[in-house]
């Protein structure tokens, strides 16, 4: 089992190494980066390529980390309980499984996401500990110990909202996802978009690398506001001339909106803009 | 090697622990880093580097230790790298267009006899010296000559060479030293301030409640909900910015950043070093857009929680007289301001980031804290903590 990226996912070499060593150490593998530089599609492409199922659990700020074991429906069995249901009499009924006991049982080895971590309460990771370490749990309502057969092949996403404890940390293996440079990401880009001319590749990468050079910006456009983009270029069927800022009328490349995701950054970047073209003016 | 390796990283502050080295050295009995440097690289960091701040400092300890390897003579290492040139070498060669590159040098043989040949020139070469993996890895091919049109060995895929820059680079030294760092601290301390109240929309299923009421219902089902349970602390934070808090900005910004995501109600302003008439919101139009203080008191209920967090340094006139702040006439001394404040928000504490051995030599010190009734605490993770004990009374 060993993962060498996929061709629809560049991995570099750095995430290569930590991504197999998660998988061969069986850690947690724990995923940093800036929003839009492929954490969550990772986990996806690495259970593509090792042809493994995958289980996501997508973490908001009112997740438990119990709902991630099971949860006891009491209000089916309550109303069962009115109906007359036979299945009232067995508790295992209204046990639901949870993510990490789907993750747990899977027949195969499961790569398990557990995505966005850093959304929920700050005790979630803490409660984990022992169930990401030992990948079992205690069920209580019906006294049995679920325990993975297989250990299955964590990757845990984090946009660095709020810091992780060190006691989760140490069991985990971590990676940081750097923003990639022009020539990983014509790499990146190709991979998508095998059919891209040439040239407007050229002319939108420096449009692109010239917009995350802006100083100030509230969110920096990343690869997936570059491919969105790029998407919307090639539909719009663009030419490379109309993204040569120098020479053309407008002050913002065109279809802008994929890029800058809020008002005041278009505004920043506007009011750049104008003044690099006064000072060409004179 | 790697003891001291482990040893040094402690020593540069990386927090490493035992449990981290014996899963590198697993990492290594099962293969993952298969005799390469560069995967060595990749694969201690992704097990002993935990935060991308802590990135940079790997880098320099990874850096400094590689450099003691070059020193070491090349005997074992030097037997295990030309396999790895050759293979490696092979791997490039079988792609369908360098095969036929190959075909115009005189076939497949006539290349790997003069690879061979090269390979071995260059351990002679290097057996004296010492620059083994540093430079050797890759680059040799091209500084020999053997870089005929096709076959771009060490060009642009120039892996080891770029490897050994990868740390060297220290790429990841701008992440070092985010607000973030250890805000999780001062989350914990304010947790203290949570006061769950069930407020809202009835969402959760109340157990007890429909269990008792059930039973009441002779079996009949009578499901009872209830809200969900929500910190309802209401903070009202106010800054003291610009002048002597420069020195103390960090630790204000820690503070901001881990009391905005823990409480729902949260407003804050800014003032310069005492409280006047006015206050801002946005200190680059502080200015041109301003919130009165008698607003604000109108503005924001009695059960808000009124932290104020400043260093109280200041000259004891700019607290005791009107007229006494050093940016504007102020009709009423800053006293009369922070008593009203004091008047009207029963929990109010006062954070000074000044040390709290020193405060006696300051009379404005005193000064506000007998305003703020000795509740002036130190910024610091106790004073935090007995200050939220306070405001939680």
């Amino acid at each position: 089992m060993k993962f060498t990226g996929t061709d629809s996912y560049v991995a570099s070499d750095d995430l290569r190494v930590a991504v197999n060593a998660a998988i061969a150490l069986q850690r947690p593998l724990l995923i940093k980066g800036e929003p839009g530089t492929g954490k969550t599609v990772l986990a996806h492409e690495v259970a593509k390529a090792l042809k493994a199922p995958i289980i996501e659990w997508h973490i908001k700020s009112t997740t438990k980390a119990q709902q991630g074991l099971y949860e006891y429906d009491a209000v089916s069995r309550l109303r069962d309980s009115q109906l007359g249901d036979e299945r009232v009499k067995d508790i295992a009924n209204y046990i639901k499984k949870g993510k990490l006991w789907e993750g747990f049982t899977s027949t195969e080895r499961p790569v398990l996401l557990i995505d966005e971590i850093d959304k929920a309460d700050i005790e979630f990771p803490n409660d984990l500990l022992l169930e990401l370490d030992r990948m079992e749990f205690y069920v209580y309502e019906t006294q049995q110990v679920i325990k993975a057969e297989q250990r299955p092949i964590v990757m845990i996403t984090s946009n660095n909202e709020k810091e992780l404890p060190d006691a989760f940390l140490r069991r985990c293996f971590f990676h940081y996802i750097r923003f990639p440079d022009r020539e990983t990401m014509t790499q990146i880009v190709d991979v998508h978009f095998p059919d891209l001319q040439r040239n407007l590749l050229r002319e939108a990468l420096n449009v692109f690398y010239d917009i995350r050079e802006v100083p100030g910006l509230k969110k920096k456009p990343s690869t997936s506001e570059l491919l969105d983009w790029l998407k919307l270029l090639m539909v719009e069927d663009m030419s490379p001339d109309a993204l040569r800022s120098k020479d053309s009328k407008q002050l913002i490349p065109p279809l802008h909106g994929a890029l800058l995701k809020n008002e005041q950054d278009v505004h920043l970047f506007e009011r750049l803009a104008f003044m690099a073209r006064r000072e060409q003016r004179q | 090697m790697f003891v001291n390796f482990f040893l040094e990283l402690r020593q540069a502050k990386v927090p490493v622990s035992i449990k981290e080295y014996l899963a590198l050295m697993e990492g290594m009995d099962k293969g993952v880093s298969d005799y390469s440097v560069d995967d060595f690289y990749y694969l201690s960091r992704a097990i002993l580097v935990k935060d991308e701040r802590n990135l940079d400092k790997f880098d320099k300890v990874f850096g400094h230790i590689f450099k003691g390897l070059e020193a070491v003579p090349g005997d074992g290492v030097a037997a295990e790298i030309p396999e790895e040139w050759l293979r490696k070498l092979a791997e490039k060669l079988l792609t369908e267009e360098e095969k036929a590159q190959i075909e115009a040098l005189g076939g497949w043989e006539k290349l790997m006899e003069t690879l061979k040949k090269r390979l071995e020139e260059q351990q002679k070469r290097h057996q004296g010296g010492s620059k083994w993996i540093g430079t050797a890895g890759t680059s040799p091919f091209g500084a020999h000559g053997f870089n005929p049109e096709g076959v771009r060995i060490g060009q642009d895929k120039n892996r080891e060479g770029r490897a050994v820059k990868v740390w060297d680079k220290r790429e990841y030294k701008n992440l070092d030293d985010t607000v973030e760092i250890g805000t999780r601290n001062i989350k914990i301390a304010l947790r203290r301030l949570r006061k769950f109240a069930r407020e809202g929309a009835e969402v959760e299923l109340d157990m007890p409640d429909t269990i008792r009421s059930t039973a009441r219902n002779a079996g009949y089902l009578d499901i009872k909900m209830v809200p969900e349970r929500r910190n309802k602390v209401k903070l009202l934070i106010l800054f003291d910015i610009g002048g002597s808090m420069d020195a103390h900005i960090r630790v204000c910004e820690e503070l901001f950043s881990a009391a905005r995501s823990e409480f729902k109600h949260l407003e804050f302003f800014y003032f310069h070093n005492c409280l006047y008439e006015k206050l801002w919101k946005d200190n680059r139009r502080r200015h041109v857009d301003t919130f009165s203080t008698a607003q604000l008191l109108h503005t924001y209920p009695a059960d808000y929680k009124v932290l104020f967090v400043g260093d109280a340094s200041m000259s004891p006139y700019e607290i005791a007289y009107p007229g006494g702040s050093v940016e504007h006439w102020n009709e009423e001394s800053g006293q009369t301001w922070i008593q009203r404040v004091a008047d009207t928000y029963r929990s109010m504490v006062w954070l000074n980031p000044v040390p709290e051995r020193h405060w006696s030599y300051t009379p404005s010190i005193q000064l506000l804290q007998q305003l703020s009734s000795n509740r002036m605490f130190p910024l610091t993770l106790g004073g935090l903590d007995s200050a939220m004990k306070e405001l939680n009374k």
